[in-house]
């Protein structure tokens, strides 16, 4: 069994059962933030708590990256196994609009509106045989 | 004090592998003293940009070591705006009579790689394929088209208006028309965009000699005078370019706050405008811009592309000389390309592409990332 590991640390609970993104929210304001922030974009406020994101949400907008990104894309693709994949944001009821990518790299099976649910999958494996973890957004089955 | 652009100069747009991109900066800078009658030893200060072709303030190698004042700028595609507005504000300022704004780039080919840790990102953000400006732009349109009713056949049709103006144009890059059809079935970027609905890093340069208006008629007979020149950054709840997160409650974005504020500044609306260079980093961009400036309402933007509204002899022409579809995007030199452009609307000598009807008000926006926008109002 292969180690897993977070692509990066306090993105998401991990290890967890039931892993969730990690957001701040300003105690001043109430607003949240995706990634986990010292201080809050709104108000300036440096009094800030975490909370787990809720793991359904609705697709706000999305499109498919079809070429191969340059530096700094990391996956285990070279460009002759790149597979295009989906990107969006999904909207987490009173939390925020994450951007993620999709499971769903078909645009006919996209649909801004449609139900996703934040999944934890391995994205690459590392030269030390690591099993790196990233975050996908997954039409609700 | 009011300031004036009494000179300007341009290196072709697109492809020149004999020049380097800061060559390309003192091709322009000596065409737009010329233009102005003026030597390079009378500027009293500069403000110059390049992302990739070295420190714009290196051009004084070129142009010869007179001690004055040269700020480098860096405002990714709003460069060339924020370099005019602190010119702008240098001489209004009662600082200074004259100088120079320029810019000028080199990019390798390809879409630009950002570095996430650049913006106060993380890595992981790059690392899973999100640090794209190209995913931006098509989410944004995405989203539009879902919300406002804009065709795919619209989105072409920008693509095929811009490589018309381009192929009017002697210093674009892209100078042959290319069929609606062919634009939509050209290679899917990121959906809904297709490949000839992007423009590409390219390479260009731009110079301009500003003075304070009163003495504008020293230099020139068709002064063209900034009537309004504003910049903002986005406020907390607008969508932007590289963001891992947004907030649930939009507001508007840079590009409405910089408009409504030149508006007010120069005192005119935008149904006054009669020729306008709207960033096009791509065709959704465009579209989007018409109304984040102010010149439609949302939605009204299929009928009027549609009608033809935007060409050269339309109602509200967008992108005269092509726009970044047609001439590349220099990163330095794109924002100051449209204030070239304007300017020769104004005098009346933008060749085959110029608008009818002697252009009096001419209207410029430049959009760059992270969240970064600069306007300007030329008035002849």
């Amino acid at each position: 069994m292969s180690n897993q590991v977070p692509i990066a640390e306090g993105l998401f609970t991990w290890p967890s059962a039931k892993p969730a993104l990690l957001a701040s929210r300003c105690r001043k304001c109430g607003i949240a933030a995706f990634p986990v922030a010292s201080s809050c974009m709104a108000c300036s406020g440096q009094d800030v708590e975490i909370e787990e994101l809720p793991s359904r949400g609705t697709l706000w907008t999305w499109t498919v990256q079809q070429f191969m990104p340059k530096n700094p894309y990391r996956s285990d693709e070279t460009p002759e196994t790149f597979i295009p994949y989906g990107v969006g944001y999904l909207e987490l009821p009173g939390g925020v609009r994450v951007e993620g990518r999709l499971t769903e790299n078909d645009p006919q099976k996209l649909q801004i509106g449609m139900k996703m649910d934040v999944v934890f999958e391995p994205y690459r494996t590392e030269d030390n045989g690591d099993e790196v973890i990233n975050f996908f957004f997954r039409p609700v089955q | 004090m009011d300031v004036a652009i009494v000179g300007i100069g341009i290196h072709p747009f697109g492809r020149t592998p004999a020049r380097s991109g800061l060559q390309q900066g003192a091709y322009a800078a000596r065409l737009a003293l010329q233009d102005a009658g003026i030597e390079w030893r009378d500027i009293q200060f500069a403000f110059g940009g390049s992302a990739s072709a070295g420190s714009a303030d290196a051009l004084v190698n070129e142009l010869g070591l007179t001690g004055i004042p040269f700020i480098n700028v860096a405002n990714g595609c709003a460069t060339g705006g924020s370099s005019l507005i602190s010119a702008y504000n240098a001489i209004k300022s009662g600082e200074y009579d004259v100088g120079m704004v320029t810019g000028f780039d080199k990019h390798d080919r390809g879409a630009f790689n950002a570095d996430p840790e650049e913006l106060g990102i993380g890595q992981w953000y790059g690392e899973v394929g999100m640090m794209m400006t190209t995913q931006f732009f098509a989410m944004k349109i995405q989203k539009y088209m879902h919300d406002h009713a804009i065709s795919h056949d619209t989105l072409a049709k920008v693509s095929e208006k811009a490589f018309i103006n381009g192929s009017k144009n002697p210093n674009a890059w892209r100078t042959e028309p290319i069929s609606v059809d062919e634009i939509i079935n050209s290679t899917m970027v990121n959906d809904p965009l297709t490949k000839f609905m992007f423009c590409s890093p390219a390479e260009g340069g731009v110079a301009l000699i500003l003075c304070r208006a009163d003495h504008a008629k020293r230099y020139t007979d068709t002064p063209v005078y900034l009537k309004g020149a504003t910049m903002k950054s986005r406020r907390f709840g607008s969508f932007e370019v590289f963001s891992p997160s947004q907030a649930l409650q939009q507001v508007d974005g840079p590009t409405v706050d910089a408009s409504k504020a030149a508006f007010e500044m120069a005192g005119v609306g935008p149904k006054d405008m009669d020729v306008m260079q709207l960033q096009d980093t791509e065709v959704g961009a465009e579209i989007m811009h018409m109304s984040e400036n102010g010149f439609c309402e949302d939605g009204e933007q299929e009928a009027l592309i549609q009608q033809g509204a935007t060409h050269i002899g339309g109602s509200m022409p967008v992108n005269t000389d092509g726009g970044c579809l047609a001439n590349g995007e220099p990163i330095g030199a794109s924002g100051l390309r449209q204030v070239y452009e304007n300017v020769l609307q104004l005098r009346g000598q933008a060749g085959d592409h110029q608008v009818p009807h002697d252009p009096k008000l001419a209207y410029t926006h430049v959009y760059g990332a992270p969240g970064i926008s600069a306007i300007t109002i030329l008035q002849r």
